[in-house]
C-alpha cells in the first residue's frame, strides 16, 4: 500500500510522486474551486428562486425585461463560461502535450525500459538487460521512457501516484515517459479492461535512492542487454545477409537511420521510429523505401515481442547521435 | 392499348389530411432511410481509405488481382437495370400498366444478372485461392499476403453487404411488380414504383462506389 | 371511449397501429430491461462491498457489468424517452392523429424485442463478456463470450432506433397542424426531432461496425485483426463514432421534457425560447464532433487529442446555456414542488455536476489520470441516471394522468424522489474519490484503501433500488385505484392537454389549428 500523507489519507488522495504530478493537481484543485462555486451559486439561486416564488408567496411577479427572454443577459452569462472553459482547455491541453510528448532530457540520462503487457502480467526488460516481472525499479530523479507493447489484446499502463498513463497496443509501440520524483512503492495498474483478470493485472513501481538502485542493479541477473541479444538476433535471423556490408542484395543501410527521415517509394517521407522499425520487420511492404523493390520477407510470427524490442534497440543504438529518442 | 380500372375513390391512410401530404412524407421516410444506408456504407469505405493509406503497395497489388473487367461488364448490366427501373417509372406516371411490369420484370432480370455473374466471380477467386477467410487456403504472390488478405476480406464484406442490399432490393421490385399487376390506382402505383426506384439507385450508386474503391484504385 | 378501452385483446395489443399503444408496448419492455440492467448492477454492487473477488467469479463479475452496460444503453436509455413518451406525446402535441408511418412504428418495436431476444440469448448461452465496448482484438479474437449474438443483438436493436428516427422526423416536418411553425412547437419537440436526427446518422456508423466485428468473429474476415496490419484503433473511432452522439440520443430527450415540466411548475413561458431550441441543435451537431475524447490516451495523435479537448469544452457550452435559461424561467414564477417538478429541479442539479464533470474529463492532463477510473464512471452515471432517468421520471409522473387518465398517489411520488436524490448522490459521488485517487474501472477485486467509499457506494445503491422501485408499485397500483384525471390537472399548455385524459383513439376530433406562441402560461387555458 502506498504511503500517504496522513490528512490526505481519509479522502484517498494520491500520493504526488513524478514531475508532473503537481503541475496536474494544481489543475485539478482549480478546476474543483471554479466547478464547486458554480455548483454552489446554481445550488442557491434554486433555493432561492425555489422559496421566494413558491406558489401563492407574496413576492411581487411584475413583468420586467427580464421575463422571458434578454439579450444582453444571455450574453452576459455566456462569455464568462466561455472564456472559463477556453481557459481551461488550454492549461489542460498545454499539460497534456508536457506529458505525453515531452522533451528529451537534456543530459542524456534517461533509462529505456521496455514494457510488454500480456494477459495478465506486465514484463519489464531494462536497458541492462535485467528482467522484471509486475515490478518495477526506478532510481528518484532519472527519467524513465518506456516503450511498450501488448502481446494480446488492448492493455493501458497506469500508475496513479505519477498521474500517467498510456495504453499498450498489440502490434504497435506506444511511449510514456516519467521522473519519479519520491522514493516509495506506488500502485501499477492496467486500466483497459483485458479479460478476465484484467483486476489482477496490477503490480508495482519501486523507485529507489540512486546510490540503492545502483546496488540493485549489480545484484541482478543480467542476460545480455536488449542491444547486444538484438545484434545477435539480427544475425541469427538473416538480417545481415541483405542489411549487412558485404551483402549483395541490396537493401537500405540501417547504420544512422534512427530518427531519420525516410523517403518512400509511394511518395511521401514517414521517420525511421520504433514503430517504422517494427512494422519494416513485420509488415515490409508497408513502407517501401524509395528506390528499392518490394523484396524483403516478413517475418509476422517468427519472432516474439521481446526479440522485436531487442532488434529495436539494436538497430537503434547504430545511430549513436540519438540514443534515447522515442 | 388497355386501359386500366378507373377507380373513383382515392383511399388517404387516416393519419393524413391529403394523398399528397402521404406521398410527400413516404417519399422523405424513404429520403431519410437511404441517408443511413449511405451512412452504412461510409463506416466500410472509411476503413478501407484508412488502410488503403497505410498499405498503399500491398492494397494496389492485391486489387489488381481482381476481375475489372467482368466486374467492369458486371457494372454495366447494373447501370441498365437502373435505367430500366427509371423507364419503369416514368410508365407508371403515363399509368400505363403493361409497360411498368415490362419494365420491372427487365429491372429484375438484370439485377438477378449481376448477382450471377457476381457470384461466378466469387467462385473463381475462390478456385484461385484468395478467400482469406473461413479457414482456406491463401495464395497471393506479392510480399505481405497478411496485409493482402486485409485488402480481400474487405473486398469480401463490401461486395458481400452490396449484394445483400440488391438482394433487399430485388424483393422490393418484386413486391412492386404484384403491386403493378394489381393495380389498385394509378397514382397510388406511381409513386410506390418511384419510391422502390429510389431504392434500387441508391444500390447502382453504392456499387459505383464499390468498382471504383476496390477495382480500380489499384490501377 | 378512449385508446385505452377502443378494443380488448391480446391481438388489438400486439398489431395496433395507434401510437398510444406502441407507446406502452415499449414502455412495457423497456422497464423490463431496466429492471434487468438494475439486477445486473445489484450483483456489480454486492460484489464491490468487499476488496477481494468473493461474490461472484472473475468470469461471472465481468459478464456482469458488460450485460449492465449492454442492456442500460441500448435496451432501456436509448428508446426510453423517445419511444415511450415520444412516441406517445408527438402526434398530440403537433395536432395529428397517429405518426407519418404507424406500421413502422409498430415494426420498429418488434425489432427492438427481436434485438432483445438475441442479447438475451447471448446471456444465457455463454454470457458476454467484453464490456459495453466491444473493444477488438478481445472482442473478436479473445474473448470466450457469446459475442456475434450479442452484437447482433445491439444491430439489431439499432434498426429501431433508425426506423423511430425517421417516423419522428417525416412527423414533425410534414404532420403539424395549421398554424404549428417551427418556433411555436413546445422544445419536447424540438429535443425529439434532434435525437431522431442523431438516431438517423449515427446509427447506421454502429450497425457498420458491428457487422465487420461479426464478420470478424464468425468468418475469420480480419478488419481489426493487428496480426493482419489491422488497426484496433480504428475500432475505436468508428464505435465512438456512433456511441457518443448517442449519448446525446439518450440526453436531449430528456432535456426537452424538462423544459415542459418547468415551464408547467413554475406556471412561466420557457426563459429564451430561441436559444433553447437552437441549443438543442448545436449539442446534436456538436456532439457528432467530439468522439475522440473517448481515445485521449489509446495512442490516437495528441494533437488530435487536442482538437477534441477544444470540440467538447465548446459541446458543452449550450449545455450551461440551458441550466441558465431553466432558473431564469423560475425567476418571478409561481412555483409547485409535485414529484414532476422534485424530478426535473433533480436533473438540473445532478446534470450540472454530471456536466462540469464531463468538463472535467474533456481537459487532456487530468484526463491522463481519470481515463477508464471510477471518475469518469461516476461522471457519466450523473448525466445518464442522475439526469436522464430522473427526467423520465419527471415525465412519466407529469403525463401518467394523460396517458392512463389516473392520478398516482403524490406522496409517494415525492417520497420516491427524495430518495432517489439521496440514494444517487450516495451511490456515485465517493465514485469520484475513488476515480481520483486511482481505482480503475471494470475492476472484480480492488485495493484495501478502497473499501470505504466502496461500502457507501453499494449503500446507496441500496436506496437507489428502492426509489426505483417505489413507482413501479405505486403507478401499477394508481392504474387501479387511483383518482380519475381531468383533461388538465396540471394546468399545462400544449395540445395534448387539451383532449381527454386518456386520449381518445384518433387523438383528435377535428385538427386544431394553433394561434399563440409555445407556453402560453401569460394567458388563462
Amino acid at each position: 500500500m502506498a504511503d500517504a500523507d496522513d490528512r490526505w489519507q481519509l479522502l484517498l488522495f494520491p500520493e504526488s510522486a513524478s514531475s508532473v504530478s503537481g503541475q496536474v493537481d494544481t489543475l485539478f484543485w482549480a478546476m474543483v474551486v471554479a466547478c464547486g462555486l458554480v455548483v454552489a451559486l446554481v445550488f442557491t439561486v434554486l433555493l432561492v428562486f425555489g422559496i421566494r416564488y413558491r406558489r401563492g408567496s407574496p413576492a411581487s411577479r411584475r413583468g420586467s425585461p427580464l421575463l422571458y427572454h434578454n439579450r444582453w443577459l444571455e450574453i452576459g452569462w455566456s462569455i464568462p463560461v466561455l472564456a472559463a472553459f477556453l481557459f481551461f482547455f488550454a492549461w489542460g491541453a498545454l499539460l497534456y502535450v508536457e506529458i505525453l510528448d515531452p522533451p528529451t532530457p537534456e543530459d542524456g540520462d534517461a533509462r529505456r525500459v521496455n514494457v510488454i503487457g500480456k494477459q495478465w502480467m506486465w514484463k519489464f526488460q531494462h536497458p541492462e538487460g535485467i528482467r522484471e516481472i509486475n515490478t518495477l525499479h526506478v532510481a528518484v530523479g532519472q527519467t524513465v521512457r518506456l516503450r511498450m507493447t501488448s502481446q494480446d489484446v488492448i492493455h493501458s499502463f497506469f500508475v496513479p501516484a505519477f498521474r500517467i498513463k498510456q495504453d499498450v497496443l498489440p502490434q504497435t509501440y506506444t511511449r510514456l515517459q516519467f521522473t519519479p520524483t519520491k522514493v516509495g512503492r506506488f500502485d501499477l495498474y492496467c486500466a483497459e479492461y483485458c479479460g478476465l483478470s484484467h483486476s489482477g493485472m496490477v503490480g508495482e513501481v519501486v523507485v529507489m535512492p540512486p546510490s540503492e538502485f545502483q546496488d540493485w542493479l549489480a545484484r541482478r541477473d543480467r542476460p545480455g542487454t536488449p542491444q547486444q541479444d538484438g545484434e545477435r538476433l539480427f544475425r541469427q535471423y538473416g538480417c545481415s545477409g541483405c542489411h549487412g556490408e558485404a551483402s549483395s542484395v541490396r537493401a537500405p543501410d540501417l547504420a544512422g537511420l534512427y530518427g531519420k527521415p525516410v523517403p518512400l517509394e509511394s511518395g511521401g517521407t514517414v521517420t525511421a521510429d520504433a514503430q517504422y522499425l517494427r512494422d519494416s520487420i513485420v509488415f515490409p511492404s508497408k513502407h517501401v523505401v524509395a528506390g528499392y523493390a518490394p523484396i524483403m520477407p516478413s517475418f509476422k510470427d517468427q519472432i516474439s515481442e521481446e526479440d522485436l524490442l531487442k532488434l529495436t534497440a539494436y538497430i537503434q543504438s547504430l545511430t549513436p547521435e540519438e540514443p534515447d529518442a522515442p | 392499348m388497355t386501359r386500366p380500372n378507373n377507380q373513383t375513390t382515392v383511399i388517404v391512410a387516416h393519419q393524413f389530411e391529403t394523398l399528397e401530404q402521404q406521398f410527400d412524407a413516404d417519399l422523405l421516410g424513404m429520403w431519410l432511410f437511404l441517408v443511413t444506408e449511405a451512412l452504412l456504407f461510409s463506416g466500410a469505405f472509411l476503413a478501407l481509405a484508412v488502410y488503403y493509406h497505410q498499405y498503399y503497395d500491398t492494397f494496389s497489388a492485391a486489387a489488381r488481382e481482381l476481375h475489372w473487367l467482368l466486374a467492369g461488364f458486371n457494372s454495366v448490366i447494373l447501370l441498365t437495370s437502373g435505367l430500366a427501373v427509371a423507364l419503369a417509372e416514368q410508365a407508371a406516371d403515363q399509368h400505363r400498366r403493361r409497360l411498368t411490369l415490362w419494365w420491372l420484370s427487365a429491372t429484375i432480370a438484370l439485377g438477378v444478372a449481376f448477382l450471377g455473374l457476381k457470384g461466378y466471380e466469387y467462385y473463381m477467386e475462390y478456385r484461385a485461392g484468395l478467400v482469406p477467410f473461413l479457414d482456406q487456403p491463401f495464395a497471393f504472390s506479392g510480399p505481405d499476403p497478411h496485409n493482402a488478405m486485409l485488402f480481400y476480406n474487405f473486398y469480401f464484406a463490401i461486395t458481400g453487404l452490396h449484394a445483400l442490399h440488391m438482394i433487399i432490393g430485388l424483393m422490393v421490385l418484386l413486391v412492386m411488380l404484384v403491386l403493378t399487376y394489381r393495380w389498385r390506382e394509378g397514382a397510388r402505383v406511381a409513386r410506390q414504383v418511384r419510391i422502390a426506384g429510389l431504392y434500387w439507385a441508391f444500390v447502382d450508386i453504392v456499387w459505383v462506389l464499390v468498382y471504383c474503391s476496390l477495382y480500380l484504385l489499384g490501377r | 371511449m378512449n385508446y385505452l378501452n377502443a378494443g380488448y385483446g391480446l391481438k388489438s395489443w400486439l398489431l395496433t397501429l395507434d401510437h398510444k399503444r406502441v407507446a406502452w408496448l415499449y414502455f412495457i419492455s423497456i422497464t423490463g430491461f431496466f429492471f434487468l440492467g438494475g439486477a445486473a448492477a445489484t450483483l456489480v454492487r454486492l460484489e464491490l462491498i468487499t476488496p477481494a473477488g468473493d461474490l461472484l467469479s472473475s468470469d461471472a463479475y465481468n459478464q456482469m457489468f458488460s450485460l449492465h452496460g449492454i442492456v442500460m444503453v441500448w435496451f432501456f436509455l436509448i428508446p426510453s424517452i423517445p419511444a415511450t413518451m415520444g412516441n406517445f406525446l408527438l402526434p398530440l402535441m403537433l395536432g395529428a392523429r397517429d405518426m407519418a408511418f404507424p406500421r413502422l412504428n409498430l415494426m420498429s418495436w418488434y425489432v427492438f424485442i427481436l434485438g432483445g431476444a438475441f442479447t438475451l440469448t447471448a446471456v444465457i448461452a455463454g454470457g458476454i463478456d467484453t464490456g459495453w465496448t466491444f473493444y477488438t482484438p478481445y472482442s473478436t479474437m479473445f474473448s470466450n463470450g457469446a459475442v456475434l449474438a450479442a452484437a447482433t443483438g445491439v444491430f439489431i436493436v439499432g434498426f429501431s432506433s433508425i426506423l423511430t428516427g425517421i417516423n419522428f422526423i417525416v412527423t414533425t416536418h410534414k404532420m403539424r397542424a395549421p398554424g404549428l411553425t417551427w418556433f411555436r412547437l413546445p422544445l419536447f419537440v424540438w429535443a425529439q426531432y434532434a435525437t431522431s436526427l442523431i438516431m438517423v446518422l449515427a446509427t447506421p456508423v454502429l450497425s457498420i461496425t458491428l457487422v465487420l466485428l461479426g464478420v470478424e468473429r464468425a468468418f475469420g474476415i480480419g478488419i481489426f485483426d493487428p496480426a493482419l496490419g489491422g488497426d484496433p484503433i480504428l475500432f475505436e473511432h468508428l464505435f465512438w463514432f456512433y456511441s457518443h452522439p448517442a449519448v446525446y440520443i439518450m440526453l436531449l430527450p430528456a432535456m426537452g421534457v424538462v423544459s415542459e415540466v418547468i415551464a408547467c411548475f413554475a406556471h412561466k413561458r420557457i426563459f429564451g425560447y430561441k436559444v433553447m431550441a437552437f441549443s438543442i441543435l448545436a449539442i446534436a451537431l456538436f456532439g457528432f464532433l467530439v468522439w475522440g475524447h473517448h481515445m485521449f490516451v489509446s495512442g490516437q495523435s495528441i494533437y488530435a487529442g487536442v482538437a477534441f479537448s477544444l470540440l467538447s469544452f465548446l459541446v458543452s457550452v449550450p449545455s450551461a446555456l440551458k441550466i441558465f435559461n431553466w432558473l431564469a424561467t423560475l425567476y418571478k414564477g409561481h412555483i409547485r414542488f409535485d414529484a414532476p417538478m422534485l424530478f426535473a429541479l433533480s436533473f438540473i442539479g445532478l446534470f450540472l455536476i454530471g456536466g462540469l464533470t464531463g468538463v472535467f474529463v474533456a481537459t487532456l492532463a487530468l484526463d491522463i489520470q481519470m481515463h477508464d477510473t471510477y471518475f469518469v464512471v461516476a461522471h457519466f452515471h450523473y448525466i445518464m441516471v442522475g439526469g436522464m432517468v430522473s427526467a423520465y421520471m419527471a415525465g412519466l409522473h407529469f403525463w401518467w394522468p394523460k396517458i392512463t387518465g389516473r392520478l398516482y398517489p403524490e406522496m409517494w411520488a415525492r417520497v420516491s424522489a427524495i430518495i432517489v436524490f439521496a440514494g444517487f448522490n450516495l451511490t456515485f459521488f465517493p465514485q469520484f474519490i475513488l476515480g481520483w485517487a486511482g481505482m480503475p474501472r471494470r475492476y472484480h477485486a480492488y485495493a484495501e484503501e478502497f473499501q470505504l467509499l466502496n461500502v457507501f457506494s453499494s449503500a446507496g445503491a441500496g436506496m437507489l433500488a428502492v426509489g426505483y422501485l417505489l413507482p413501479l408499485l405505486y403507478l401499477l397500483w394508481s392504474l387501479r385505484y387511483g383518482a380519475r384525471a381531468g383533461g388538465n390537472p396540471w394546468d399545462a399548455r400544449g395540445l395534448e392537454w387539451t383532449v381527454a385524459s386518456p386520449p381518445p383513439k384518433e387523438n383528435f376530433a377535428t385538427v386544431p389549428r394553433v394561434d399563440s406562441e409555445a407556453y402560453a402560461y401569460d394567458t388563462p387555458q
